[in-house]
């Protein structure tokens, strides 16, 4: 505790003022109410808090259930050793977005009405329940790190009995949930700027959710290689860098076919905010995607690193470019977040930063995981086979 | 049958009785200064403004298929079967996706309380359902506003056109606007003139989502199918080669 804890760094230090600034906005947000905190207003009702921290939140947690899928359904195993730290990953990153949706919620203690008061109609309700049940199978997902730990063996081996549909199940929420961001915006077509308002928000939000959950999974495999002082596991994350590249390539292409199809093209002549930003999003696609093709690029990790950061980048953007820039002109309004906003943001980042670092030093997440299991606990052979 | 409010822009003087008579019933403040601010807000659910020497009435357009509704997550707001959109704030949670969602930009926030809530005419709901006017209507010296049924001011604003026909732009806003709405307008100059939207679908928005949220079903069973399939497929043949090995 003391070795990790007490050490004074400089990424400490920015922690330390971020969070600082982060409870006094919490204060503030709590004291005075959203007016005081944010700069919403009856015309633009969601901000950053909505944009950043839920949309890019929830969509860059999304590597958990792109590696279960790959690890667990198509069983491919090779990927195993990264497997962990992006389920923990996306753990952490749902425990955040539903903390972060506290702050916007006018009223927080009521969060969990949509579980009673139904409203099936809503793709919010869809939301809110698909994000509670995928985080209640993160939790079960992650458990077996935590059980491992403490060598619980008997535990473990009913967690494995249910691993196999639980990853199933977590899947298929992750796949509704993602794409359900998107469905959010079909209601505002006449307020959702023309470069974005798509019948294929959907699709499009679920694919560039797992193009950023690949691109988070090298950024994270890269810091913590960093932190660690593991060795990078540089093959992986090349082999996944190519599925990326081909994933952003599909992705665009459908954007493009997409904006010709409805006849939006022209618009990008226009000399608009609008189409500088959306240039700004898809050239932050577009160059990683190129360069990820190249085998030089693949096999450097400060390349790789690079075009994943640029990945993430190019995705923030668009999540910000739906939810803000796109609907600033459709509500005849400007909005630029207050300070407070920010801080929040930051401080809720940065805590996830923290957190995962904390994690991953005292629990086996950068460890194979554990395969033989003692022989004294007796376990369904059919387990021990799939295994 | 449902009850409407028809608001006919021609008529109207802009001495904003409307917006006084809606404090009062709302128990909200009401000043020179609020009168002066001439957009809704959670203190002013219904506001007059001025576009050149023509007034209109903003209020709550209470859709025949309200957006509100359908994207309310808990169920809050609900169109009533006498007309009126009315909303429940024990059970809202404050997700505002009412307000990014209406196409008329209507519900307002309490920004400045703790424990906030939305705000929105509904049309005098306990009023009406006792067969009492609108306290706006009832406000209203020159008859701009007038409420009933829906089908009979339809009705009395085609009569008003055709008796008019100079006087009148030649349609009725909210006959057709998101799916058609409760609260209809009549000016003497096209709508986006006096600060209504023109833009917006003939058809209700919530077919927008639905038309997705009703795959849910499909995607959770042809998936679970497909992702069982595929993991019996990839582990058989591990186990097949593991068992070869052997």
């Amino acid at each position: 505790m003391s070795r990790i804890l007490a050490r004074f760094t400089v990424w400490r230090a920015i922690f330390a003022v971020l969070a600082l600034a982060g409870l006094y906005a919490t204060w503030v947000r709590a004291y005075y109410g959203l007016g005081a905190a944010t700069n919403l207003s009856d015309q633009f009702p969601w901000g950053i808090w909505i944009g950043f921290d839920i949309l890019c939140g929830v969509g860059l947690a999304a590597g958990g259930f792109t590696l279960v899928a790959v690890v667990h359904i198509f069983n491919i195993e090779r990927y195993r050793p990264i497997l962990r730290p992006a389920i923990l990953t996306a753990f952490l990153g749902y425990l955040l977005v539903i903390f972060a949706l506290l702050f916007d919620l006018g009223r927080p203690d009521r969060v969990w009405h949509p579980l009673i008061l139904w409203n099936p109609h809503s793709v919010m309700f869809e939301v809110g329940w698909c994000v509670t049940l995928y985080t209640t199978v993160l939790f079960l997902e992650f458990i077996p790190t935590v059980l491992e730990r403490f060598s619980l063996h008997r535990p473990l081996a009913y967690m494995r009995m249910i691993s196999v549909p639980l990853m199933i199940v977590g899947v298929i929420l992750s796949t509704l949930h993602q794409s359900s961001l998107g469905s959010l915006y079909l209601i505002v077509p006449h307020k959702l700027d023309a470069l974005w308002y798509s019948p294929l928000l959907p699709l499009f939000f679920y694919i560039s959710a797992i193009c950023a959950g690949l691109a988070m999974t090298i950024f994270e495999s890269w810091h913590s290689s960093r932190a660690f002082g593991r060795a990078l596991e540089l093959p992986l994350l090349s082999g996944m860098a190519r599925v990326l590249a081909v994933l952003l390539s599909v992705y665009l292409m459908m954007r493009y076919l997409d904006l010709s199809h409805r006849g939006a093209l022209p618009l990008l002549l226009e000399n608009r905010t609008e189409t500088w930003l959306f240039g700004l999003e898809i050239s932050l696609l577009v160059l990683p995607m190129l360069l990820l093709y190249r085998r030089w690029v693949r096999q450097r990790p400060g390349a790789l690193y690079a075009c994943a950061v640029m990945v993430l980048f190019g995705f923030v953007t668009n999540r910000l470019n739906v939810s803000i820039t796109g609907m600033e002109a459709g509500s005849g309004t400007h909005y630029i977040p207050k300070w407070t906003e920010v801080a929040v943001t930051l401080a809720i980042v940065a805590l996830g930063f923290a957190i995962f670092r904390v994690v991953a030093h005292y629990f086996p997440i950068f460890e194979a995981e554990h395969r033989e299991i003692p022989a004294e606990v007796s376990e369904p052979a059919e387990i021990m086979e799939v295994r | 049958m449902s009850k409407a409010v028809l608001y006919d822009s021609t008529l109207c003087v802009g001495c904003k009785a409307c917006e006084g008579a809606c404090a009062e019933r709302w128990g909200n403040p009401y000043n020179d200064k609020i009168a002066a601010e001439e957009r809704l807000s959670a203190h002013k659910l219904t506001a007059i403004e001025t576009h050149g020497e023509r007034f209109s009435r903003r209020l709550c357009m209470h859709c025949e298929e309200p957006t509100c509704a359908s994207v309310c997550p808990v169920g809050a707001l609900k169109k009533t079967s006498l007309g009126p959109v009315v909303y429940d704030a024990d059970k809202c949670m404050g997700c505002r996706y009412c307000m990014t969602a209406c196409p008329f930009q209507v519900p307002t926030y309490e920004w400045d309380k703790r424990l906030p809530k939305v705000r929105k005419c509904d049309m005098c709901y306990e009023r009406q359902a006792k067969g009492e006017p609108t306290a706006c209507t009832a406000a209203c010296p020159t008859g701009a506003t007038i409420c009933g049924e829906r089908d009979a001011l339809v009705a009395e604003a085609r009569k008003r056109m055709a008796e008019k026909p100079g006087d009148y732009y030649q349609k009725i806003y909210g006959l057709k606007e998101a799916g058609g709405t409760s609260v209809l307008y009549l000016s003497a100059v096209p709508f986006e003139k006096i600060g209504l939207k023109t833009n917006l679908p003939q058809e209700p928005l919530p077919a927008l989502t639905w038309r997705v949220l009703s795959l849910v079903p499909d995607v959770v069973s042809v998936g679970s199918v497909l992702l069982g399939g595929i993991y019996w497929i990839t582990n058989r043949r591990d186990e097949v080669s593991r068992k070869e090995g052997k």
